[in-house]
């Protein structure tokens, strides 16, 4: 019984915690509403000199396949390049950007995760690939509920939050 | 292959999953030959680390033998004995080329999750939640390491597994809290906490120059086995009031350093128990800090505090009072285990870092659910479980 409890209380927490998080992304982080959320550039700072980041002009493919907007420049001290960027066309609103980030295509989310991998192939060489889900069967509905609102949130971190 | 793998609040089972396989061209398979209990395994058991999935396979302290690797690994081939850090590097970034190995920013490939919660995210870690990558862990007999160049490192031919075994967490961790901490010749440093963190914190203390060390715990035989074989003071903090005893030993300055190495779940006494307890409980609040509290209080004006125990939300009642105005210097991490390991591994092998003693219970990986039980409960004097596959 005290098992089955604590299960409940745990997945109800981390229901509260994921949906805070969810909740996040469409609040304002701050008691002032952002009036460039739309139009922001996203930036990652990649540990390289600026002449590595787009060789003849030419960018990573991830970006390079993207329609976006980009601006490359040297970072202060020792920290590298930044490099910016953000979608040329005008991004969904409201209902739509609810719907694309569900589908994962929202562009900001797509220019995010763009950013993120051209950093890891510039640093690295590769985009290291999360291991596979090992579970066949969920034991119990505790567990099936647990696993589904971590899959949600997982779904969703590839997102356009700050590196 | 086999492996332990969570499934719930206190809920660990033995399964047969899949092998793992090269995913990235810098990964190699490792084949496991010892993995060891942690503390910080027991937030996951108790369900206080978020994003969890039933399923996960745990443990994140091991070593092994490479059996495999990718077109890319140059470094390392099959056949070789490796510890490997329980966080993950890529080894090229500006954090990892700082030596700041837990901040990596290309080896935890779910990062929104932490930088939701914190801000900013963190490297990879071995079978530590999906928050840290989601990583398999090490409880099981074959596991994959990505940038194999950078995580895994060569044992010294004559080290035992069961000494280089704690390489791989908790000696780097303990080091980094004395090194991080500024531990300097003739300091006296308190060590919150005698499991193998805290442990390895007050030995590293030592060799750094601590002119005095005194460990600080509840269980007899963790202070008995603390005072053998790392040779600190010890303080049972149940039997005496530990602010008015290092007041005492110290000249009524408070130690210079103070490092926790205790984590979200420590012990307190009294009220203070009972109200942290039920915060706890409801999920009101994971974090239960009365080492880092009682460590600011006993700190020195001017010194400093290291946090080596795990952390994941936030805390109540944090004496920042105390810390602005005596000045002190607080600092915390995961650990950088990259930059201590092969200094860690020689020191091992040399006979100046002894560590085998904390593997107090040797199992099979079909009985890490004992096993755990064990380790939890601090039966049977348990310090470390450490599994070893091929029993």
């Amino acid at each position: 019984m005290k098992r089955v409890v604590i299960g409940v209380v745990s997945v109800a927490g981390t229901g509260v915690v994921v949906g805070r998080w969810l909740a996040s992304r469409r609040r304002a982080s701050s008691p002032v509403k952002d009036p460039r959320a739309q139009h922001r550039w996203m930036a990652v700072t990649i540990n390289c000199h600026p002449d590595d980041v787009a060789p003849d002009g030419r960018l990573p493919r991830p970006l390079a396949q993207l329609d976006v907007e980009v601006r490359v420049e040297k970072a202060p001290g020792d920290r590298g390049t930044e490099l910016y960027a953000r979608p040329r066309a005008p991004v969904p609103t409201g209902r739509a950007a609810v719907l694309a980030r569900l589908r994962g295509d929202h562009p900001r989310e797509m220019v995010r995760t763009a950013l993120r991998q051209v950093k890891s192939l510039i640093e690295t060489g590769e985009v290291l690939r999360p291991d596979p889900d090992l579970t066949r069967e969920r034991p119990a509905r505790a567990g099936r509920a647990r696993a589904k609102v971590v899959d949600m949130a997982l779904a969703r971190a590839a997102g356009e939050e700050r590196l | 292959m086999k492996a332990v793998c969570w499934q719930g609040v206190d809920e660990l089972t033995v399964e047969r999953v899949p092998d793992p396989g090269i995913l990235n061209g810098q990964d190699a398979i490792v084949k496991v030959l010892a993995t060891t209990t942690c503390g910080s395994d027991l937030h996951l058991l108790g369900g206080y680390v978020s994003a969890m999935r039933p399923g996960d396979v745990i443990g994140h302290e091991f070593l092994g033998e490479i059996v495999e690797t990718g077109p890319d690994v140059r470094r390392h081939r099959p056949g070789d004995r490796v510890v490997v850090c329980s966080i993950i590097g890529c080894g090229r970034c500006w954090a990892c080329r700082h030596d700041l190995w837990s901040l990596c920013e290309n080896s935890n490939p779910t990062p929104d999750l932490a930088e939701t919660l914190w801000g900013g995210s963190t490297a990879g870690v071995f079978g530590f939640s999906h928050m840290m990558g989601g990583f398999h862990g090490s409880h099981a007999e074959f596991i994959r390491v990505p940038f194999a160049d950078h995580n895994a490192f060569p044992v010294p031919e004559g080290v035992e597994d069961t000494s280089a075994l704690f390489t791989s967490d908790a000696a780097p961790t303990g080091w980094m809290g004395a090194d991080l901490g500024g531990v300097k010749p003739g300091d006296v440093v308190a060590v919150w906490g005698c499991g193998g963190v805290g442990q390895m914190a007050a030995r590293a203390a030592m060799l750094l120059g601590a002119e005095r060390v005194i460990s600080i715990d509840r269980f007899p035989e963790r202070l008995a086995m603390t005072a053998r074989h790392v040779g600190s003071e010890v303080i049972d903090y149940t039997a005496t009031d530990v602010l008015a005893e290092l007041r005492e030993r110290t000249g009524g300055r408070g130690p210079d350093v103070c490092i926790e190495a205790v984590g979200m779940e420590a012990h307190g006494l009294g009220p203070d128990q009972l109200y942290e307890q039920a915060k706890h409980q409801l999920k009101i609040e994971q974090e239960r800090p009365f080492a880092v509290r009682e460590a600011i209080f006993a700190c020195r004006p001017g010194g400093s505090v290291f946090i080596l125990g795990v952390f994941s939300g936030t805390v109540n009642r944090f004496p920042l009072g105390a810390m602005m105005n005596k000045g002190l210097t607080v600092r915390g991490a995961q650990q950088h285990g990259h930059r201590y390991i092969p200094m860690l591994l020689d020191r091992v092998a040399r006979g100046e870092l002894v560590t085998s003693h904390l593997a107090t219970h040797i199992m099979s990986l079909d009985e890490a659910p004992l096993g755990y039980d064990m380790f939890k409960e601090k039966k049977d004097g348990c310090v470390r479980v450490v599994f070893r596959p091929d029993m």
